[in-house]
């Protein structure tokens, strides 16, 4: 066989290649494609069309100056911190309360996730109605005596940011408590038993030695939920429109109302591409994090 | 004066009935070994004395002290586990010491402890490294360490040689055996490892089931088994067993099998010769002598070796007795060949009978 | 010989009877459970209370909204808004209710789900089985996408779907759903295809079968749970999506989402929120049946997602 030469190399696994097509496709022409080409067209005058008219760092100066996109960036910054904050907190409270062998176990897992199972636009419609001034929450404080009560995030300039992180919140904890309760299951049982044997108290064995332990399940929660930070779009469009005024703005809604509502294309891939930038200042410490150090414990 | 004291112990869990009304009383400076197939209750009942599981009925006591109802640190217990259970972000002196600290000792007694305990176990060049950074055997001499720095009277091991290679598991034998020897603690050992039970203990107790089927030293449980499992789960190679009946009268037992005819007069019966009942008869394949030997034994047989499995310093040679499969171990240089004829023999004192029904040595 | 039995339970008789026995006494009022209970309870509350208002708002009349307030039960129960919302309610000119978008939504979902899990499955079997060279580093670059926002490659694909005469068709959305789901689908099924004993596929091969021969009557087989977890996502992913609908799809093929989200945000005439909360649930009702009915396989959904990423 080998004195005859070996085969083509193109020809090797050909059914293998062939059936890769789509996914080879998808990589470079959407995914590597798509990216530089926005990233390209963002230094651009493109208006109504995509044009090659190259202008130099513009539409990000007038990006900058956009007292629109200032207010999203304040805004995704809160609303990031804030929703990565709580969610951790209350999904590993509600993971580590679940994993006290407690009864009904079952009931209360699928209490807390099933809004996970729901669309960001129900989601945010629902909180919209219960969050309503004249009829939801504030009303029947109200109604049942305290009639000064003030409570509407969603007609609020200053708050409308957390009346959605309320929304978000209701719709996301329930997928990071899923992981964290995995991540704890993952545990050694005996690592409890020997805490247990050392007289270690139950909240003491959580912080000092299994959130520790499940810094992998952390790091890969993280991520997650910094990636659909990021594209907090959905949501804000049902919940409050942007608004009132401005003041719920986010990048992804800049994005999108600057390519397919005004007309102002460069804009729009200026702001995808800090949006692209944002991530990758994520994205590259984990991943390097993760498959460098993968590779050298190997 | 008892150490560990387990009174009618019962486990359930929901209808499952773990462990069944189990009494043990262990004594101080003892070594006893919980001995059994897996699913066998012996490592739920360690959990029991340690206070990880709940008792459905019973009670426990620990150096006269009823401690049912103790949680696991107030009982003077340490533990040793089968996955080690360090913790793997805490070096090796913050494993030993973390309890110590929990417990607010002062620094130099846990000092002065962690110091004692990682002389005796020689574990100081690696305290200051983390247990990822361990082999299996040094990890376990960290967590056996654990155990040691809280100064107790019992010491309790679940399976712990049992991750561990067949060589680091027989240095770390000897070495626990060292180390009881040194300590003089009280040492309740779960393995499924007979041989590990043999060599350490002084009193092994054989369960199955939930079950305690004989508790006794281990030369007492090789010779006279209670029972056919507790013959088959000790010694290695395994006993034989020959089933058949016993026949005869007038004091002159014997057992037959097939075309085998075997004189049992000199056998011990707990109650007499349970004459034209169905019968297995247990013999261990180091107790059958060949050749020279043989002939001078009370009974006598000629067997063809049908297979030889050379083991080393002995050779195991399969034949037939009765028509059912029998075994002799041999040393290697008298080892026979295969179709050789032979002739063995062996002393019915030294044999086991078991009733065929109920199992029980008759 | 003595029986070990009788003289432990002689020395132990020394010992008294009295004292503790049995289990732990357990006080069902601890103040741990009272905390472990309580904290859980009042989460619940919060997960539970916006279904409990939808549903509620939904079975009241208008006058009876503007009335009370959002908690209380309905005094008469009414069906009118379900059915207004399921036929009759406007968007811009169609007045056919949201039917319109569920049956968009389902002539979406239904292809997006069998081409995405065929593409995906046949990748993830092609990198487990049969890697060739550069394989991984296309992979890579999927995997990376997934990260990738999609605002950046929203603009492309609008030129790609129209140089295919795609934009603005269901088939357009269809193949787009096909490609944002790769990363996450090839994953899925390259981590299974690898966790199979490899000696299958080595055993296949001696026996002569290609490529396509184990992929069908190998691994499919074997996979069935696989693909049910990849449906799940898939068809929950696909249902919920807004953003996609918005920008590659037309007024009249808009999916169910977009549909109740121009329904309810629509500033034209008197809100009905009664309507609206029905015209949500309606909306919500398809990925909650999936997860209702699917339990424990949605969690090993997500969790496959995530945790092996």
């Amino acid at each position: 066989m080998a004195a005859e030469g070996r085969p083509n190399q193109l020809f090797r696994n050909l059914n293998s290649k062939i059936a890769s097509i789509p996914m080879i496709l998808t990589a470079l022409v959407v995914f590597a494609g798509g990216t530089i080409w926005t990233v390209i067209y963002s230094f651009t005058d493109s208006k109504l069309l995509p044009r090659l008219n190259f202008v130099g760092l513009d539409q990000y100066e007038r990006l900058w100056a956009s007292s629109r996109w200032i207010i999203s960036i304040q805004n995704i910054l809160i609303y990031g911190v804030c929703s990565l904050v709580l969610s951790l907190l209350i999904g590993f409270l509600l993971a580590a309360l679940l994993d006290q062998k407690i009864r009904f176990e079952n009931t209360f897992r699928t209490i807390f996730l099933y809004p996970f199972a729901l669309s960001f636009v129900v989601t945010g419609l629902v909180w919209q109605w219960v969050l309503n001034p004249e009829f939801g929450l504030q009303s029947v404080v109200r109604s049942l005596g305290w009639t000064s009560f003030t409570f509407d995030p969603l007609y609020n300039q200053e708050i409308v940011i957390f009346g959605i992180l309320i929304a978000g919140l209701w719709q996301g904890t329930g997928l990071v408590m899923c992981l964290m309760l995995a991540g704890m299951r993952g545990i050694d049982e005996e690592i409890w038993k020997a805490a247990k044997i050392d007289g270690i108290p139950t909240w003491k064995t959580y912080v000092l030695i299994i959130i520790p332990m499940m810094r992998p399940v952390f790091i890969t929660t993280l991520v997650l939920i910094a990636s659909g930070i990021v594209r907090l779009y959905d949501l804000v469009v049902a919940q409050t429109s942007g608004g009132p005024g401005i003041a719920s703005e986010v990048p992804a809604k800049y994005v999108y109302d600057s390519l397919f509502l005004r007309q102002n294309l460069g804009q729009g891939f200026a702001a995808s591409t800090m949006m692209l930038l944002t991530v990758l200042v994520v994205l590259i410490p984990w991943a390097y994090l993760e498959f460098g150090g993968r590779r050298k414990n190997a | 004066m008892s150490s560990v004291v387990v009174r009618d112990v019962s486990l359930n869990f929901g209808t499952v009935e773990v462990l069944k009304s189990l009494n043990i009383e262990v004594d101080k400076g003892e070594f006893l070994v919980l001995l059994g197939p897996s699913g066998c209750g012996k490592s739920t009942l360690l959990n029991c004395i340690a206070g990880l599981l709940d008792v459905s009925d019973g009670q426990i006591f620990i150096n006269g002290k009823n401690v049912t109802w103790e949680q696991p640190k107030d009982r003077g217990i340490g533990m040793v586990f089968q996955s080690y259970a360090l913790y793997p972000q805490m070096s090796v002196e913050g494993n030993l010491s973390f309890g110590l600290k929990n417990a607010r000792l002062p620094k130099d007694e846990i000092d002065r402890r962690v110091k004692r305990a990682s002389e005796i176990l020689q574990i100081e060049p690696l305290l200051k490294r983390k247990p990822m950074a361990l082999s299996g055997g040094q990890r376990q001499r960290v967590a056996i360490g654990r155990a040691l720095v809280r100064d107790v009277e019992v010491f309790l091991f679940d399976e712990p040689l049992s991750n561990l290679d067949a060589k680091l598991r027989n240095e770390l034998r000897v070495e626990i055996k060292r180390l009881h020897q040194r300590l003089e603690n009280t040492m309740i050992y779960v393995t499924h490892d007979q041989i590990e039970a043999m060599t350490l203990a002084d009193r092994i107790a054989v369960m199955r089931g939930g079950i305690i089927q004989q508790l006794d030293a281990p030369q007492a449980i090789y010779n006279k088994p209670v029972n056919r499992f507790v013959a088959g789960f000790i010694g290695s190679p395994g006993m034989n067993f020959i089933e058949g009946l016993v026949d005869g009268g007038d004091g002159k037992p014997r057992f037959r099998a097939g075309d085998a005819a075997i004189d049992i007069g000199r056998y011990g019966f707990e109650n007499g010769a349970p004459y034209g009942s169905k019968a297995v008869f247990g013999v261990r394949p180091e107790h059958v002598a060949v050749g020279e030997a043989a002939v001078s034994m009370p009974v006598n047989l000629d067997a063809a070796i049908e297979i030889v499995e050379p083991m080393g310093s002995d050779t195991l040679a399969w034949t037939k007795v009765g028509g059912q499969n029998f075994s002799i171990r041999i040393e290697s240089e008298k080892a026979p060949a295969v179709g050789d004829r032979i002739r063995i023999g062996f002393d019915p004192v030294r044999a086991s009978l078991f009733d065929a029904g109920s199992d029980a040595r008759i | 010989m003595h029986d070990p039995r009788s003289a432990a339970a002689a020395a132990a008789v020394m010992l008294p009877f009295e004292g503790p026995r049995g289990p732990r006494p357990r006080k069902a009022l601890s103040t741990r459970n009272i905390f472990i209970y309580g904290t859980l309870l009042l989460f619940a509350f919060y997960y539970l209370l916006p279904l409990y208002v939808m549903i509620v708002t939904s079975l009241k009349g208008m006058p009876e909204i503007r009335m009370g307030n959002i908690f209380s039960p309905p005094v008469e129960i009414t069906f009118e808004p379900w059915v207004k919302a399921w036929s009759e309610v406007c968007t811009g000119l169609n007045c056919d209710g949201l039917s319109r978008g569920f049956w968009n939504s389902v002539r979406i979902t239904v292809p997006s789900v069998i081409l995405s899990i065929a593409i995906a499955s046949v990748n993830g079997y092609a990198l487990a089985n049969w890697r060739f060279k550069g394989a991984d580093a296309f992979f890579t670059i999927l995997i990376f996408g997934a990260f990738i926002p999609y605002q950046v490659m929203l603009y492309p694909l609008v030129i790609i779907l129209r140089e295919m005469g795609l934009y603005g068709t269901l088939w357009g959305l269809v193949l787009v759903h096909s490609i944002f789901g790769m990363p996450i689908l090839t994953l899925l099924f390259r981590n299974y295809f690898t966790s199979l004993p490899e000696e299958l596929f080595k055993a296949a091969r001696v026996d002569g079968a290609g490529f396509w021969g184990i992929y069908l009557k190998i691994m499919l087989p074997m996979s069935l749970p696989i693909f049910v977890v990849a449906i799940i996502l898939q068809v929950t992913g696909i249902w919920n999506d807004f953003l996609f609908g918005v920008v590659y799809t037309k007024p009249d093929v808009y999916p169910m989402t977009v549909q109740l989200n121009n329904i309810v945000n629509s500033v034209q005439g008197v809100k009905e929120y009664n309507v609206n909360m029905a015209a949500t649930l309606l909306t919500g009702l398809v990925p909650l049946f999936v997860y209702f009915v699917s339990g424990k396989l949605f969690v090993r959904g997500i969790a496959a997602g995530a945790v092996k990423g």
